[in-house]
């Protein structure tokens, strides 16, 4: 039981660091970034492709990973997001310009095998694939009858520690309040001198980063990467999190993260495996029923 | 091409040797109009693979266990999700938008994990074999329906009741004050898609001898890919959903020069859809496209002196 506990942590903070990313885009533009999870997935890919593939070591790969995450969100603000905003679209076009975008990076890395298109990419198909031993040291310690590996441990300080620089910047800094300003209101925003357009890029530059970070965690802690991993762990899971703690929340997200940890492992403990799914989304959909707006959030917003 | 070719040079055969292509843009199309009709009330609802699911296991579960007729088998799987669709839609249809997309979500996936993969007697994971299955025989059956559910829905939305989801479409709070009842109205509306939807899923679990509970057939890929249906033909049309449902279940065929790369295809048509012509293929507008940024405005010239 105390390990389950230490591993629902494990996992909570890449479900938090995954989660900060979709509700940080969520809070300023009001939309649902679905090609979040591909970005996600792409990191952990690229990651290990430049490990394995390329040889390079797994600092300049993570390095790599990071900006090819980072470099996704440009796509996704000026595909995806600004010809719709320009004559401003209902965010149900948003919602479906996104998952025409997770569609094609999904089916990018899928199809990426020895002589494809996308060999640089990716050459494992659907594989589901974890980094070589020893691409990391990876030491391991015993505290009492728990078993802890330096790579998920890790994990957890990584996270807290960006979050913390993620909230600092949000509310004391020049940026933050100039994203703070937009997401209340984008045309005072303007009005006040603000450049509304870079403010967003720089938000899903900054979201898609953090996505493609707990991709790569994900990937190195798990010991799973394929093109699947998007889709299967954290895409509806990270809508899950995000209304748990309350929707553009970004506390809210990371205590979403650890509490859906929590709830999805007493369920994997107390009634099998097979709950395990059922339980998190049914926990999502009482959330919503019952208190919309979240843990943490103050109030939905009426539009008249 | 050699798919289009025989469409029209030998019907008969194209009709033979695709017939359960036809069958399945037949059964998209039923769906799609299920979420056009939820749409076309202003709720983002996802919640149709759920319903979907339901018709599709109440149907087989009574042929094999009651071994009733297929007409009892769907009527009832339809009923049944036309209740759950009440017990979910009370408490989910107070939200709006997204959130009402993200509670139906919560809603098909708790079905499909929590229930379908955790009872025995649906097979659990491994899916629900269906030995009476009829893969090639309910393509009239199919096509006559889509028809008849076409006309159905064409006629709500003409009639009192349309007038009533486009008001509570446009301006929910307008509507409300202009005295339109807009739960019982959004409520109509759900359960109808529900109906529907659950109507789809019992048909399509009749042509297949095998029931599978995976993501692509009752989870959320398949409530996306429903979406896309919808948004990619037209919303604002009774023939638009079935459109986009027709050409999302045709591209393998239209695009097989582009082999496994066919993903890639759908989803650079989808944003260019959806950039480019925001009102789906079949929308207001001729074949008018948005006018992208870059591209050069259209110089008027002053007319010459003569």
């Amino acid at each position: 039981m105390d390990q389950q506990i230490v591993n629902a942590i494990f996992i909570g903070s890449i479900y938090a660091l995954f989660a900060v990313g979709y509700t940080l885009v969520f809070g300023i533009l009001d939309i649902l970034n679905l090609a979040h999870s591909a970005v996600f997935m792409l990191g952990a890919a690229i990651t290990y492709s430049v490990v394995v593939n390329h040889g390079q070591s797994f600092a300049v790969a993570a390095v790599i990973g990071l900006v090819a995450s980072g470099f996704m969100g440009l796509v996704i603000e000026y595909v995806c997001l600004r010809p719709l905003r320009r004559r401003q679209a209902p965010p149900i076009a948003a919602l479906i310009s996104t998952i025409g975008l997770a569609l094609v990076i999904v089916a990018a890395v899928e199809q990426g095998q020895v002589g494809s298109l996308f060999s640089w990419l990716w050459v494992d198909g659907s594989n589901s694939l974890a980094f070589p031993a020893g691409t990391v040291p990876d030491p391991t310690w015993h505290v009492g009858d728990l078993t802890l590996e330096a790579s998920k441990v890790l994990i957890i300080p990584i996270s807290i520690a960006l979050m913390l620089i993620l909230g600092y910047v949000m509310r004391f800094t020049q940026v933050g309040r100039g994203l703070r300003a937009v997401a209340e209101n984008p045309r005072a925003a303007r009005l006040m001198g603000l450049d509304v357009d870079r403010m967003i890029t720089l938000t899903l530059v900054i979201s898609s980063a953090l996505g493609g970070l707990a991709g790569i965690l994900f990937g190195l802690s798990l010991g799973d990467i394929s093109p699947y991993i998007g889709r299967d762990n954290v895409e509806v899971r990270g809508l899950a999190v995000i209304v748990l703690g309350g929707m553009g929340s970004i506390p809210g997200a990371v205590i979403g993260g650890y509490l859906l940890g929590l709830i999805e492992i007493l369920a994997l403990v107390t009634l099998g495996s097979n709950a395990r799914g059922g339980v998190a989304f049914a926990a999502l959909f009482l959330m919503l029923v019952l208190r919309p707006q979240g843990l943490f959030g103050t109030r939905l917003r009426e539009r008249l | 091409m050699d798919f289009f070719i025989s469409l029209f040079s030998d019907p008969v055969g194209f009709w033979n040797s695709h017939t359960l292509l036809i069958s399945q843009i037949g059964i998209n199309g039923i769906v799609a109009t299920s979420m056009f009709l939820v749409l076309y009330s202003g709720q983002l609802s996802l919640a149709a693979p759920g319903f979907m699911a339901i018709g599709a296991y109440t149907s087989v579960l009574m042929d094999l266990y009651l071994h009733t007729p297929l007409f009892l088998n769907v009527v009832v799987g339809v009923l049944l999700a036309g209740v759950v669709g009440v017990l979910v839609g009370l408490p989910v249809l107070r939200l709006r938008g997204v959130f009402l997309a993200i509670a139906t979500i919560g809603f098909i996936e708790a079905l499909r994990l929590g229930v379908v993969l955790n009872l025995p007697v649906t097979g659990e994971g491994l899916g629900l074999k269906n030995p009476n299955a009829d893969p090639l025989g309910g393509v009239p059956i199919i096509l006559v329906s889509l028809v008849v559910v076409l006309f159905i829905v064409w006629r709500l939305t003409k009639g009192r009741l349309g007038s009533a989801w486009s008001a509570i479409r446009q301006d929910e709070i307008a509507a409300l004050s202009q005295g339109i009842y807009v739960a019982r109205y959004k409520m109509i509306a759900f359960v109808l898609g529900a109906l529907i939807a659950s109507y789809a899923g019992a048909l399509e679990a009749h042509l297949n001898f095998f029931v599978d509970p995976g993501d692509n057939q009752y989870g959320v890929t398949r409530a996306v890919q429903i979406l896309t249906f919808a948004v990619l033909g037209g919303s604002g049309y009774v023939l638009g959903p079935v459109v986009g449902a027709s050409l999302v279940t045709l591209f393998p065929y239209i695009f097989s020069s582009a082999g496994d790369y066919i993903n890639v295809i759908t989803g650079i048509f989808l944003i260019a859809v959806i950039v480019f012509r925001p009102q789906g293929i079949v929308g207001r507008g001729g074949f008018a496209i948005v006018r992208p940024a870059w591209w050069p405005r259209a110089r008027l010239s002053a007319p010459s002196p003569g």
